[in-house]
């Protein structure tokens, strides 16, 4: 008796279960995965930008979705693995996904171009495109450049320029020190300010330039001795991640009064290991801060995500800007065929917070506002949960038309 | 002078904390044979435990509960795990550690969570203890110092100056004999895998916050315990506490040093235009360690102060 009503059951959940498959895959959804370091010293980084692209598909879907379509965001651990992040990407595209999201790590997206560029041309009408929000080795939108791969963030020369900028009408700095993570990025961020600042400010000494390995380092003390023995008067870093957050760590116990010039600042951690120690101290290059002025949409985005992420804030305005684009260009095309999509995409302007995004039809490099930020206690949006966030500084404000940077792409197109 | 001082300081301390980890490894290796594996990951749980305790408590309940829970579990561990597996061999007892290191390393993702945990170092110790050459020295760090010599002091005692010790000595090396002069030689056993694991969670507490507390700090931490351990010479406490501090020190000054291949080996004919003249020093830092062991097991097997080769 017993049996036969557990079996009775048993067929009954699977009937409903199977109608509620069959009505998921009628109502469709555009399968997008976020390919990223979910678990590890890394994670954190991983974890922001994944909450960031669900947050923004969950607006787009509760506003009528993609043409009618849903989207859904679905995150693969990838460890900052080239390797392991072919394997996820595999299974992404197995699982149904024609977008990839990924951004952590340069020598990943590397992987990742190359690997979408082969799927590609072996599976014609099957083609993924990927979503780079965050590698910014500036190759990939130069002599790497490809038709599959749009970028959302702004490459290290032009974040570079921002920076060296920024150097050059502060006299006060000879001597500057580099130090980077040890592999394609950290290379291309350490070349960068070389030439830049050879170019821009030939007076100034370049006192180190130091790459460490990547996420390996747990006590940055003897590498913050060795700044302050060189008598730096700034310090750049690309550095992101965990290595900014120990970064910091170690030169907050230092009691060194050097500024940091840095891409990834806003990096989970970093503010909390400086906190009022990183007032002036602590820069950033982003394109977009919490704390200027913006509409109450955006600000309300902003509450909402705190509100239901504690543990992170609003960093990865990109990501955002990247979801809308996506949801602009597959409406003007009419399409989710990532063909389609990607040809909508290029030249697309779409409006922001904080400026306009143009997906630049040459090398699909956006163009955007940058913004240079430093530490400031007391603002309307803090972060870490601290009573610490950012705050432009004077003149920190880059206008997408002089951010941008000469493409040496030349890029082949489908038909 | 600077660079050389302030790597003096912190490969002191460093390695120091490396000994912490390492003697209790080495013990344990004395007593089972082979290597545990999962030594580092009650480093891990040691700053987890001690994350918790000092979110319901304070950090000195921490210092002295975290490295008795740890011991404790290390404890159980020894007796309900190892010691039935130890009847099926050195193979069986090496996979059940390296298995060991896996399960702690998911239940602690699963308890606190697959990122980093907020452990900081206790408000009473954040102060520079004093200014070198323009750079503080955070008090907390002295503070490990204290805390790894105090330890030092106390392990020497307690196996060179007491009954225990001998007891404990002679039952690693000899434990038939220990056992037929009527002690309990499994109990012994228990309370040495216990006590090296208490030393590691005790590590685990000072260096959690000062460092990072995730899931992958003992894959970070393992195979440098190991490397110390082998240089050392495997199951000498002497020869761990030499191999800390030498790596120690030689990860420290690593860092400082500017020169790279191009310079030392100048007169080979290598220059900065070739790929391996532009190897920095300093970059090299990590890898000293390994190849200091492939060294020693090439022309010291037995490592520096051990008694039998491997």
């Amino acid at each position: 008796m017993n049996i036969r009503k557990t079996a009775i059951l048993a067929a009954a959940t699977s009937a409903i279960a199977m109608g509620a498959a069959v009505g998921a895959a009628h109502a469709d959804t555009i399968k997008m995965a976020f390919i990223d370091p979910l678990s590890g010293p890394m994670g954190p980084s991983g974890e922001a930008a994944y909450t960031s692209f669900q947050l923004a598909a969950e607006h787009i879907n509760a506003n009528g979705g993609v043409n009618g379509d849903m989207i859904e965001v679905t995150g693969y651990d990838n460890k900052v693995d080239p390797k392991e992040s072919l394997v996820q990407l595999q299974k992404a595209i197995d699982d149904g996904a024609r977008f990839i999201f990924q951004g952590n790590g340069s020598s990943v997206a590397a992987a990742i171009i190359e690997a979408v560029n082969k799927h590609n041309a072996r599976n014609p009408g099957e083609e993924v495109l990927f979503f780079n929000y965050a590698a910014v080795t500036p190759a990939f939108t130069n002599e790497m450049c490809s038709f599959w791969h749009f970028r959302f963030d702004a490459h290290a020369d032009m974040k570079m320029a921002a920076i060296t900028d920024w150097i050059k009408s502060h006299d006060e700095i000879k001597k500057v020190y580099l130090i980077g993570q040890d592999y394609v990025f950290g290379q291309a961020v350490a070349a960068a300010a070389e030439a830049q600042l050879t170019e821009k400010r030939p007076d100034i000494e370049i006192v180190g330039n130091e790459l460490h390995p990547l996420a390996k380092v747990t006590d940055f003390t003897p590498y913050i001795q060795k700044i302050i023995s060189s008598g730096a008067d700034a310090v750049i870093t690309g550095n992101w991640g965990a290595d900014m957050q120990l970064l910091m760590k170690a030169a907050a116990e230092s009691g060194s009064e050097i500024p940091y010039l840095t891409f990834y600042g806003g990096s989970k951690g970093a503010v909390s290991a400086l906190a009022e120690g990183g007032v002036n101290r602590l820069y950033q290059v982003s394109e977009g801060i919490t704390n200027i002025e913006a509409s109450p949409e955006q600000n309300a985005l902003i509450e909402e995500y705190k509100q239901r992420f504690p543990d992170y804030d609003y960093y990865y305005h990109r990501a955002f800007m990247a979801m809308n684009m996506f949801d602009a260009a597959a409406e003007a095309a009419g399409s989710v065929e990532p063909i389609a999509v990607a040809k909508a995409m290029e030249g697309l302007t779409i409006e922001g917070a904080y400026g306009p995004f143009t997906m630049r039809a040459d090398d699909h490099q956006v163009q955007q506002n940058l913004y240079i930020s430093t530490v400031a206690d007391g603002v309307t949006y803090p972060v870490d949960n601290t009573t610490f966030g950012w705050t432009l500084v004077d003149q920190g404000t880059i206008e997408a038309a002089a951010a941008e940077q000469p493409t040496t792409c030349e890029m082949e197109r489908p038909e | 002078m600077e660079t050389i001082v302030f790597a003096l300081l912190n490969g002191v301390i460093y390695g120091l904390l490396l000994f912490m980890l390492s003697s209790g490894l080495t013990l344990i290796f004395s007593m089972m044979g082979v290597l545990n594996f999962a030594h580092a990951s009650f480093y891990m749980l040691g700053a987890y435990f001690a994350y918790t305790i000092m979110g319901a408590t304070s950090f000195w309940i921490a210092l002295f509960l975290a490295p008795v829970l740890v011991g404790l579990v290390g404890a159980v561990v020894e007796r309900y795990g190892l010691r039935r597996v130890h009847a099926n061999g050195h193979v069986a007892e090496l996979l059940f550690t390296f298995g060991l290191a896996y399960l702690i390393e998911e239940i602690v993702k699963i308890i606190w969570g697959k990122t980093s945990v907020d452990y900081r170092i206790p408000d009473l110790l954040n102060f520079p203890a004093f200014t070198v050459y323009g750079a503080s020295f955070p008090a907390y760090r002295m503070f490990m110092l204290f805390v790894a010599i105090s330890m030092l002091v106390g392990l020497w005692l307690l196996l060179k100056k007491t009954r225990a010790g001998l007891i404990i000595q002679a039952a690693l090396s000899h434990p038939n004999m220990v056992g037929h002069l009527g002690h309990n030689v499994p109990l012994i056993f228990m309370t040495v895998f216990g006590i090296g694991c208490a030393l590691a969670g005790l590590a685990g507490v000072i260096a959690g916050n000062i460092f990072v507390t995730d899931p992958a700090m003992a894959i970070q931490m393992g195979p440098i315990v190991f490397v110390v351990v082998v240089v050392g010479g495997i199951g000498s406490l002497e020869g761990a506490f030499l191999a800390s501090l030498l790596i120690g020190l030689l990860q420290n000054f690593a860092v400082g040093i500017n020169a790279s291949f191009a310079d030392i080996f100048g007169f080979l004919g290598l220059t900065e235009a070739m790929e391996v003249g532009q190897i920095n020093i300093s970059s090299l830092g990590p890898m000293l360690p390994f190849l200091l062991l492939v060294l020693i097991l090439i022309f010291r097997p037995r490592g520096l102060m051990g008694e039998k080769e491997l």
